[in-house]
């Protein structure tokens, strides 16, 4: 059967091509039509891919189709081809399908801003980067596609290149993504090199096969080496540091690249290598604790930022540390199911952030927000519903989701109460910080001068203009006061809310009465991490126990997993009464807490300085090894030096050379018979010799 | 028969004789015939030798040289009437416009 699998991506970049190349022509319709119809018809291909996917025998999964050679030296062969399996069928569903939705609201978010047809095709291209990334069938293959994603993210943070701080933004998030590419190309070359190939299928069929006393530490330097790679592109500690500043770009590129789909990448990529991480227990504990502290160490300071975009950058990072902290205690469909819960109320929290601020004529800071509950009453509704999903509260998606990564975290055998403890306690502080910004955001007075002043028409072009430049996410009719955003905007915020609150049902536990579908689905792909632990829902079950004994032990685990089911919505409620109690009820205690934890705070508050520990350990000695070293001492002194004193060293030669061109004919004649004397001599005396 | 030392002595002294013009002479007519009288001297050596090793090869570089010169003859006597038309003069100390 053929899928033609190449069409998904392939939509998308001829997309791209006509509005890159021609855009600046058109009209922003047509550009906007362009940009939708390529990404509403991959959109469609994949729906109807889906469609026949489950159609397919179990037997030709991974449905693989082949259709070019890249690369073939003696037997190490890559080829152009696409593999489709669950794993890439959810990530298909969730790139296109939040991806479409994102490219609608951008076309009513982008209307009034220059360089409209660029950012389409961006945008365009980034689809197809990251559907290449999914789609792929070997890792070389996926390394384009997470190289394409890359780029594309530079070129959309710097979307405002006119903007130093956008601008700089960009090459952060680049060259911070350079260093976790390094690690994922050395883990490519180790594969090359032991197993002579990067197809998935291959690698892990030897994998699997391999003796676990001669794997052990190839498998780890492999495994630690594609983390390293991940930990960059998913934003994890040590290299988190490129997302925050990311938001400096438009906000659905925040919503689609920096939340939804490209950052979840890593947690992609580790998840398709579960063979391997799962062969490697010292890789998933490294995977898992890397997860686990930037879960807690990004939410807390999410606690601190009052920029409504950076709470939710903040927040990104931290769920993508539960993901990590998923597959790393080899609960790899748990952490998809995270991915796919995520990047629905993630991308519906940044999308309705970007309402906000689009009501509120470019202002971020929620210092100046506030009563806009009744002003924008339908943006407050859909970012209520994603307030609530990523809070955790019971039956919406990211309840499903975040439940049951913590209950992995405590009961699979990779995983550990300190693990647990910290997942519950990030738990906690997610929901205090989601609904500290949303008292912020839409409880209590209006906060924001700014807006008062708006609400007298401001006419004038070229002021208005000039403003909306000044200030990127300003808009040319932000000066008619707080305004709720055109449909076209809302549209898609209502159909991911509906997502973010139905999302989880996909995956509902035994414990709650459900079958987990979703990961009864993923399970063929985690079939290698999966033959040691038979039944992923109850690890514990003894091998040698009676049937009867493995019934009550499974009976104790659904009542241990409701517990701890419990405890996770204590620990949700605690932070929303807790937000509430600081936000509206006592709304002079931030300062008073703040006051007394005095240095503490403030460390918090400037990201316990790891952008200046960076400067000053890495970046710093860079430029100053640089300037010092490789430009006055290497490149002036030797290489300058070198080159000058050979011009210097010809020019005197020739200097003296050219005084035998005098213009005097004898003298050249004297020179011909010197020269020919020379030659006889040297002949006689080779002769006498 | 002279035996072959004259005839290298009289060649030799021919082509001393060629040089020392072709150096010091300043009559570009007359430099010119020296290089003639220089082919020449070359040609005599190339006879005796090929008479005295009983070899022919001699002759027909000989006949090769006489080629050339005649071919060097045409083309350096039309450049001498060139340059004579265009500097009136045939002293080549005069003829130094090609310098730096």
């Amino acid at each position: 059967m053929n899928l033609n699998l190449w069409l998904i991506p392939v939509l998308p970049l001829v997309g791209a091509a006509i509005n890159g190349l021609f855009g600046r022509r058109f009209s922003n319709k047509l550009v906007s039509a362009i940009a939708l119809a390529s990404t509403g018809l991959s959109f469609a291909y994949t729906l109807f891919v889906t469609a026949r996917f489950f159609s397919l025998p179990a037997d030709r999964i991974p449905h693989i189709e082949h259709y070019a050679t890249w690369i073939r030296t003696g037997a190490f062969e890559v080829p152009f081809a696409a593999q489709l399996d669950q794993l890439s069928l959810v990530m298909l569903l969730v790139v296109t399908g939040v991806g479409f939705l994102i490219h609608v609201y951008s076309v009513g978010y982008m209307a009034h801003e220059g360089g409209y047809y660029r950012f389409f095709s961006y945008l365009n291209l980034f689809m197809f980067f990251m559907l290449v990334l999914v789609l792929a069938n070997n890792y070389l293959l996926m390394f384009v596609g997470w190289e394409g994603v890359g780029l594309a993210s530079y070129l959309l943070i710097g979307f405002y290149f006119t903007k130093d701080s956008a601008a700089s933004a960009g090459k952060k998030a680049f060259i911070t993504n350079r260093v976790g590419d390094f690690g994922f190309l050395i883990a490519l070359f180790l594969l090359v090199k032991h197993f002579g190939t990067l197809e998935y299928g291959r690698v892990f069929e030897q994998v699997s096969g391999m003796p676990v006393e001669a794997s052990a530490g190839l498998l780890t330097a492999i495994a630690i080496l594609m983390m390293v790679g991940a930990a960059g592109k998913s934003a994890q500690i040590p290299l988190y540091v490129w997302l925050p500043d990311a938001m400096e770009g438009p906000t659905p590129v925040s919503a689609l690249i920096h939340a939804a789909t490209m950052v979840t990448a890593g947690v992609y990529m580790v998840a398709r290598s579960n063979p391997i991480f799962f062969r490697s227990p010292e890789a998933l504990a490294l995977v898992a604790i890397i997860g686990a502290i930037t879960a807690i160490f990004a939410a807390s300071i999410g606690f601190t930022q009052n920029d409504i975009k950076r709470v939710l950058a903040y927040s990104t990072i931290s769920q993508l540390g539960y993901m990590f902290l998923a597959c790393g205690v080899a609960a790899f469909s748990a952490g998809i199911f995270h991915l796919m819960t995520h990047a629905f109320f993630k991308a519906l929290l940044f999308l309705s952030a970007g309402s906000v601020i689009h009501a509120l004529g470019g202002e971020q800071d929620m210092r100046n927000m506030g009563g806009l509950r009744t002003k924008i009453p339908r943006t407050f509704w859909v970012m209520t519903a994603g307030v609530l999903a990523i809070a955790g509260t019971p039956g919406l998606s990211g309840f499903f989701s975040k439940d049951q990564i913590l209950w992995k975290a405590w009961a699979s055998p990779h995983g550990g109460k300190l693990l647990w403890l910290i997942a519950v306690f990030t738990a906690f502080m997610t929901s205090f910080y989601m609904f500290r910004l949303w008292f912020m955001t839409f409880f209590n007075e209006h906060r924001g001068a700014k807006s008062d002043k708006r609400e007298e028409p401001v006419h004038g072009g070229p002021a208005d203009h000039r403003a909306a430049h000044a200030n990127p996410h300003g808009h040319g009719h932000g000066s008619h006061g707080i305004h709720e955003s055109p449909w076209v905007m809302i549209a898609p915020l209502v159909i991911l809310a509906v997502l973010s609150v139905v999302g989880g049902y996909v995956g509902v536990p035994h414990a709650l009465g459900g079958h987990n579908q979703f990961d009864q689905f993923l399970a063929p792909v985690f079939k290698f991490s999966a033959e040691a632990m038979p039944a992923g829902e109850h690890p514990a079950s003894p091998a040698e126990g009676a049937a009867q004994h493995a019934a009550a032990a499974h009976e104790d685990e659904i009542l241990m997993e409701r517990l701890f089911t419990g405890i996770s919505i204590g620990v949700a409620a605690l932070g929303f009464l807790l937000a509430w109690l600081l936000y509206v009820k006592r709304r002079d205690l931030p300062g008073r807490i703040t006051e007394a934890l005095g240095g503490l705070y403030t460390a918090v508050r400037n990201k316990y300085y790891v952008d200046e520990l960076y400067n000053a350990a890495i970046i710093q000695p860079i430029i100053q090894g640089s300037s010092r070293w490789l430009w006055r001492g290497i490149d002036t002194n030797v290489i300058d030096r070198t080159i000058d004193n050979g011009a210097g060293g010809a020019q005197g030669i020739s200097d003296a050379v050219r005084r035998m061109q005098s213009g005097n004919i004898r003298s050249y004649a004297g020179w011909v018979a010197l020269g020919a004397a020379c030659i006889v001599a040297y002949m006689i005396w080779m002769g006498v010799k | 028969m002279v035996p072959l030392p004259y005839y290298l002595i009289l060649s030799a002294i021919l082509f001393a004789c060629g040089v020392a013009g072709f150096l010091f002479k300043r009559n570009i007519i007359t430099i010119f015939m020296c290089i003639e009288l220089m082919l020449n001297a070359v040609n005599l050596a190339f006879i005796a030798f090929s008479t005295h090793w009983g070899q022919l090869s001699g002759h027909v570089f000989v006949f090769f040289v006489m080629v050339v010169a005649a071919a060097e003859a045409a083309v350096g006597l039309a450049i001498i009437i060139a340059v004579f038309r265009t500097r009136e003069t045939l002293n080549v100390d005069r003829v130094n416009l090609l310098k730096l």
